[in-house]
């Protein structure tokens, strides 16, 4: 008997092969299938949108309810939005992810904060804007505000911030804080001058992601502080303000005879900063993975 | 450390003028007082996830209590047909929300749960290197899109699709919402189902593979039936992510309050309806308090996912 004979697969083994390889572009095909739709939407958003973009329109107040004019008043009011979220969450998220990653043992306490975080990530959105109204608008009484907005968006987005800083500083190495404690420092010193820094932008990417979630989110902010037109920016954190992605709800449902490319430039412009965000925190990522020498 | 409280703080001399035992023993300078605020800094940052879960529930039971014990009947609540709150009398039957919530979520499962196991599998055992850097980071920008520029998508695009391929009438229904709503799902089905792939451990696939077994028959020999915890916790965290969802189903849906007799029919969501119709109640209302104990049985219906999703992940590994 040659070789060839003796190695060649038995017809058992040949249709074992053919099948893993019909499977393996079975599963390419329906991941691309899933994947399909970005790329789609990407396209509309740009076929459609492109035209209305320019910098007047990035630079004028809207006009007509929102059919004419730009949407300078709904961006100021949603960095106004996004900036009190982050200035909220940002604190509180580090706070835990120290408290979880550095301090905290395995026992009933830190598996009942582990289970409060995935819930609070898990409720919908509209309970989060029934909660701030309750709360923030009328209990707190801070009103119909940027303030109260903030802070739901806030309580929203704390469990992004707290699992993405989480994680960076559980990848830093135990020997790391070891032999820091060795050298007598505290274990805020331990935290402050080797966890921290060691932990590769994990505060950023948490940050960053907060900004996207802040930026696209529309039910939490529609009765706590987001209004429908708006002549003047916003003041000071009492003032309602316009923001994006309310504007875009209201100008592609609320108002008739809006011109069919407005709703898709305010889409656009909303996914180029969504878009922008994300390729930021894979950057960050990646650059500093590979500095990493551990 | 904790006995240490009895001692003198560090810096006052004793009345002798020599400085003591305990007091050159005491350890506690500034990096110490340091440490002791940052702890407790840290630690009550830690308690807020805690705190605002517990308050979510607070406010949100205060809010509909006082309605939902004095004058609404819960089985007019879940079994009534009719949700007519603005007219007089009011009607707050909330079954036709529930039907339009489960036949969306249910449409939305059968789009997301074959592509996301589909691309878990094919990420997680297939690709390699670059290819599945990429796969991933597509998976990533599809969870990135805002909710509202999916009810865009939903509005404009996938009504006139629907319109066409199927032609009926009506473009804003359960099949819209319920595609619109698979995909925004798809991601974290996938993200959680290649984590319970990840789980099962090397050593049993090398196990497989020594026997002879194509990466197929590995897959739906050893990693899949090891990992069906895992992949149960991603459909369920799916289904959760998908009935919780509020913007994108309120513009793609149709918003009609009756219940849907085919997927073409349009159908209206508890978190559509939630958002539809709090800005007009008038604070404190029975309309108001009836849409708070909506929100009531959405934050249990979660909760409930959310528990069983953490328990079949991790509550099952350490047992």
């Amino acid at each position: 008997m040659s070789l060839q004979a003796v190695f060649r697969a038995t017809p058992h083994e040949a249709r074992s092969f053919t099948v893993q390889q019909l499977v393996r572009l079975l599963f390419l095909a329906m991941t691309l299938l899933l994947l399909l739709p970005v790329l789609g939407i990407l396209a509309v958003l740009v076929v459609e949108g492109a035209p209305g973009l320019s910098l007047d329109f990035f630079l004028t107040k809207p006009r007509d309810n929102g059919a004419a004019g730009g949407i300078a008043t709904a961006l100021v009011g949603t960095i106004w939005l996004t900036a009190g979220a982050l200035l909220l969450a940002l604190p509180l998220g580090v706070a835990a992810a120290i408290y979880l990653s550095e301090y905290a043992r395995d026992n009933w306490l830190t598996r009942t904060i582990n289970i409060a975080i995935v819930n609070l990530a898990g409720v919908p959105s509209i309970v989060h804007a029934l909660f701030g109204v309750g709360a923030f608008v009328h209990f707190m009484g801070f009103g119909k505000s940027i303030l109260a907005a903030s802070c739901t968006l806030a309580v929203m987005t704390l469990p992004v911030m707290i699992v993405a800083t989480r994680e960076s500083l559980q990848a830093v190495p135990k020997a790391f804080r070891e032999a820091c404690w060795n050298m007598g420092a505290t274990r805020w010193q331990t935290i402050w001058r080797i966890v921290l820094p060691n932990s590769g932008g994990g505060i950023l990417t948490g940050l960053i992601l907060v900004v996207c979630r802040a930026v696209g989110e529309t039910a939490p902010i529609m009765f706590t502080g987001a209004v429908f037109l708006r002549e003047p920016f916003p003041n000071d954190v009492f003032d309602k303000a316009m923001a994006l992605s309310f504007h875009l709800y209201t100008v592609s449902t609320q108002v008739t005879d809006v011109p069919a490319h407005v709703p898709f430039a305010v889409a656009l412009t909303l996914i180029l900063v969504v878009l922008a965000m994300n390729a930021l925190a894979i950057y960050v990522r990646m650059h500093l993975r590979g500095r990493k020498k551990w | 450390m904790q006995d240490s409280s009895t001692r003198e703080p560090p810096g006052e001399n004793d009345p002798s003028g020599a400085p003591s035992l305990a007091h050159a023993l005491d350890r506690r300078d500034a990096a110490w007082w340091i440490d002791w605020g940052a702890r407790a800094g840290v630690f009550f940052g830690g308690m807020s996830a805690i705190l605002f879960i517990g308050a979510i529930f607070v406010f949100i039971a205060t809010q509909g209590l006082e309605f939902a014990i004095h004058r609404l009947s819960i089985g007019e609540l879940l079994f009534g047909l009719h949700w007519e709150p603005t007219v007089e009398p009011p009607h707050y039957g909330a079954l036709p929300l529930i039907a339009g919530t489960a036949a969306i979520t249910a449409v939305a499962m059968l789009v997301a749960v074959p592509l996301a196991f589909c691309a878990a599998i094919y990420i997680g055992e297939f690709a390699r290197g670059r290819q599945r850097e990429w796969l991933k980071i597509l998976i990533e920008l599809l969870a990135a899109i805002p909710s509202v520029v999916w009810g865009l998508i939903g509005l404009h695009v996938m009504k006139s699709i629907i319109q066409q391929v199927f032609h009926v009438q009506v473009g804003l229904n359960v099949l819209n919402a319920g595609i619109i709503l698979g995909l925004m799902a798809a991601p974290i089905i996938t993200t959680i189902a290649e984590d319970a792939l990840k789980a099962v451990p090397d050593a049993h696939r090398e196990a497989a593979e020594a026997l002879g077994a194509t990466s197929w028959q590995v897959v739906w020999r050893v990693v899949l039936p090891q990992a069906r915890p895992g992949l149960s916790a991603a459909v369920l965290l799916g289904i959760g992510r998908a009935f919780g969802e509020t913007i994108a189903v309120l513009m793609a849906s149709g918003h009609r309050l009756m219940i849907p007799e085919s997927i073409f029919d349009s159908a209206a969501t508890i978190t559509a309806t939630i958002a539809a119709e709090l800005g007009e109640a008038a604070v404190g209302s029975d309309h108001y308090q009836v849409l708070f104990v909506l929100g009531l049985l959405l934050f249990f219906i979660t909760f409930a996912i959310n528990l069983t999703a953490d328990w079949l992940v991790r509550g099952r590994r350490h047992a």
